[in-house]
């Protein structure tokens, strides 16, 4: 269903470019194999704090030695750090979490971008295209959980995030901070990771807060969460709209190619009409 | 007529057009004037800036967060100064389409001025891109991000500069004295008109629908579905008002080169522009009344962001509405030209509102601009200005055609 909707939405905004622009470039985007997103699951019953995840993370991508978890200091992901861990004291025991991309399976970043450089792949990550990246950051207005992060103090600065390691689940591999954790974060393809959360749930209903976070947030989401406790006690908006954000724009695109059709003829009209009741007074310039 | 028309067109009989070119570049007129003084260490200061900026990384300038990645340089200089613009489609509107022939001799200048603010603008947006020698992906190659509304701004703002340089163009074509481009370029103006008009409409309200999936960070009281109709409705009302003030200190400044006729007809357009003002604001007010009831937030009334939004809604939209109102009943100039202030006033409460004030309001690290970005964002604004000084001096802009346009009618 997410993948005909955003198929829907390009096949538009390419109908609505080719009426403003002339041109016709029908081609792009048709993923014809209807391949499943992969996702992450991260179960907060059992994570113990140890930073294999970012550890392993810092080493893949060449970024400095995660700092030590501090207590009532909440990490944010950073231009150095893609994936972090927090801890939070609960009404339940104390909750290791950890805090990165969504990967959400509408992104509002890929649909910000007016380049394609933040780009949903087929397998599932969000990943970032530096070659295509202008540096706007309208992703970071656009995303909904504050994610992308902008090198302000560089002459050419990047966008930083985490891409699910693109390249390595390319060539087969699971991402680096799955295969860094034990059994707390594991990686799978979204439907199986939201069956084995159900089932995990289900087995045992006294442990888990019974929500899975990421099923529907922000229209369905790469990473997924399991809980003890409410999800606000561990400093996630809960808030947030379960319909995908790239929707909220969507009414305005649609109108674009309509107005682009119907209002240049009106025009035209109301200038030929004005027109013939003043022939002598007739100037353009 | 005046005198230096005539003396242009002859220059350009003997003349190559080079050597003309090359004369008109030269400063006219004085140069320790009070503008200049003030301008131009602000100019230089500005430039000094913008170097430090290309080195350093936009953080050494800007008080820029991850939280707030657009500040002052979008929010003003980009999403307020389009919706001054907005006055040159409403004028071509009124006088292409409508043929309301009472407005023409304020279209060229109105047209320049809307130019000249979207090259600058667009200009400003440069120094606001990281990478912005990638700002030809969107444009050219097979980078086409179609869902994204800031492709769709992005391609209207390119062909809507090329529509005004074509609405524009011929008095360029005076200027330099070529007749056989006038004629040619007289002949497109028509179509850049429909062309930009339908362009603007939806670039105007684009600006809002940038925002639109900013949900949960815009304060309720500014955040709705409806951001995108309400940019448009107060697009009419921000570009005229900009007219009419631009108009009043271009009347005293370029004086001598007004026509007696167009200063006596000067009156009548401004009242006629107050009515239109007055009309688009009540429609404007009466929309953000709908949306208000309508998403139910009585109880954001009272609190801080509460009396924040009454004060903008009434006295930056409904007060300067009964000003103009009054104004044109009493033809009363000088309440014209102060509600023209006040409403701008409001327009860029409200954009900033949308954009930098109300954006991240809960944030723990507020964004302010620093003076760096307010210097940049003067710097650009001067410097439009006396782009715009320049070529009032030497294009029949303000002052009439030269002779030989009328001949060939």
């Amino acid at each position: 269903m997410s993948i005909d909707r955003r198929n829907f939405l390009k096949t538009l905004g390419v109908a609505g470019m080719t009426l403003t622009v002339g041109k016709g470039f029908g081609s792009a985007n048709k993923d014809g194999d209807q391949t499943e997103f992969n996702a992450l699951l991260f179960d907060a019953t059992m994570c113990i704090g140890c930073q294999s995840c970012e550890k392993a993370c810092a080493k893949a991508h060449g970024l400095p030695e995660p700092e030590e978890i501090e207590l009532d200091v909440i990490k944010k992901t950073s231009e150095t750090r893609r994936g972090v861990i927090n801890y939070h004291t609960t009404s339940k025991d104390d909750v290791y979490v950890r805090n990165q991309c969504m990967h959400c399976n509408e992104p509002a970043c890929a649909a910000a971008c007016l380049t394609q450089a933040m780009y949903k792949t087929k397998e599932g990550p969000v990943i970032w295209r530096e070659d295509k990246c202008m540096g706007c950051r309208y992703c970071m207005v656009s995303c909904p959980f504050d994610v992308p992060k902008f090198e302000y103090h560089s002459a050419n600065p990047k966008i930083l995030k985490c891409d699910m390691c693109h390249d390595r689940i390319i060539q087969g591999e699971i991402p680096a901070c799955a295969e860094g954790c034990g059994d707390a974060l594991i990686y799978g393809t979204r439907r199986e990771l939201i069956a084995e959360a159900r089932k995990r749930i289900a087995a045992e209903p006294e442990l888990y807060y019974p929500e899975i976070y990421g099923e529907d947030v922000a229209g369905g989401t790469g990473l997924l969460y399991l809980s003890p406790v409410p999800f606000e006690e561990l400093g996630f908006n809960t808030k947030l709209q379960n319909t995908s954000y790239p929707e909220l724009s969507k009414g305005f695109l649609y109108t674009v190619p309509s107005v682009f059709v119907l209002l240049p003829p009106l025009l035209l009209a109301i200038h030929e009409a004005t027109k013939s009741n003043q022939p002598k007074e007739e100037d353009h310039e | 007529m005046n005198k230096s028309a005539i003396a242009i067109e002859k220059d350009i009989d003997q003349k190559s057009i080079w050597q003309f070119l090359k004369e008109e570049l030269k400063p006219k007129g004085k140069w320790l004037t009070p503008f200049n003084i003030i301008s131009i260490p602000i100019m230089l200061l500005g430039l000094v800036l913008i170097v430090i900026r290309f080195v350093y990384g936009i953080g050494s300038i800007t008080n820029l967060t991850q939280e707030v990645p657009w500040g002052l340089w979008i929010g003003f200089d980009v999403v307020t100064g389009v919706a001054f613009a907005g006055g040159a489609y409403v004028v071509t509107f009124m006088v292409y389409i409508l043929k309301m022939h009472k407005y023409h001799s304020i279209v060229r200048v109105t047209v320049l001025n809307g130019f000249l603010a979207y090259v600058f603008y667009a200009g400003a947006l440069l120094l606001d891109l990281g990478k912005p020698w990638n700002v030809v992906n969107p444009i050219i190659g097979n980078s086409f991000g179609t869902s994204s509304v800031l492709f769709l701004v992005a391609w209207h703002f390119l062909l809507y500069m090329l529509a005004q340089l074509i609405e524009f163009s011929p008095a360029v074509a005076e200027w330099i004295g070529s007749r056989r481009a006038r004629k040619i370029l007289s002949a497109m103006t028509i179509g850049a008109v429909i062309f930009g008009i339908t362009l603007s409409t939806l670039h105007q309200s684009g600006l809002g629908a940038l925002y639109l999936m900013a949900k949960d960070k815009i304060h309720p009281l500014w955040y709705s579905e409806f951001i995108p109709i309400l940019f448009l409705v107060s697009s009419i009302f921000a570009g005229l008002s900009m007219v009419i003030f631009e108009g009043s200190i271009s009347h005293k400044v370029f004086f001598r080169q007004i026509s007696e006729k167009n200063h006596k007809a000067q009156k009548g357009i401004l009242t006629g522009l107050a009515k239109i003002c007055a009309g688009a604001m009540f429609a404007y007010f009466f929309l953000q009344m709908l949306v208000f009831i309508h998403n139910k937030r009585w109880d954001l009334l009272d609190t801080p962001m509460g009396y924040w939004y009454l004060l903008e809604m009434i006295g930056f939209v409904l007060i300067p509405m009964f000003m103009y109102i009054h104004s044109y009943r009493t033809s009363n100039i000088f309440l014209v030209r102060f509600a023209s202030i006040v409403t701008m006033v409001g327009i860029i409460i409200n954009r900033l509102n949308v954009t930098v004030i109300g954006f991240r309001w809960d944030a723990a690290v507020q964004y302010y601009p620093s003076w760096m970005e307010i210097v940049v964002t003067l710097a650009v604004i001067f410097t439009e200005i006396w782009i715009f000084r320049w070529v009032i001096n030497r294009m029949p802009v303000l002052s009439d055609s030269p002779a030989w346009v009328k001949e060939e009618k």
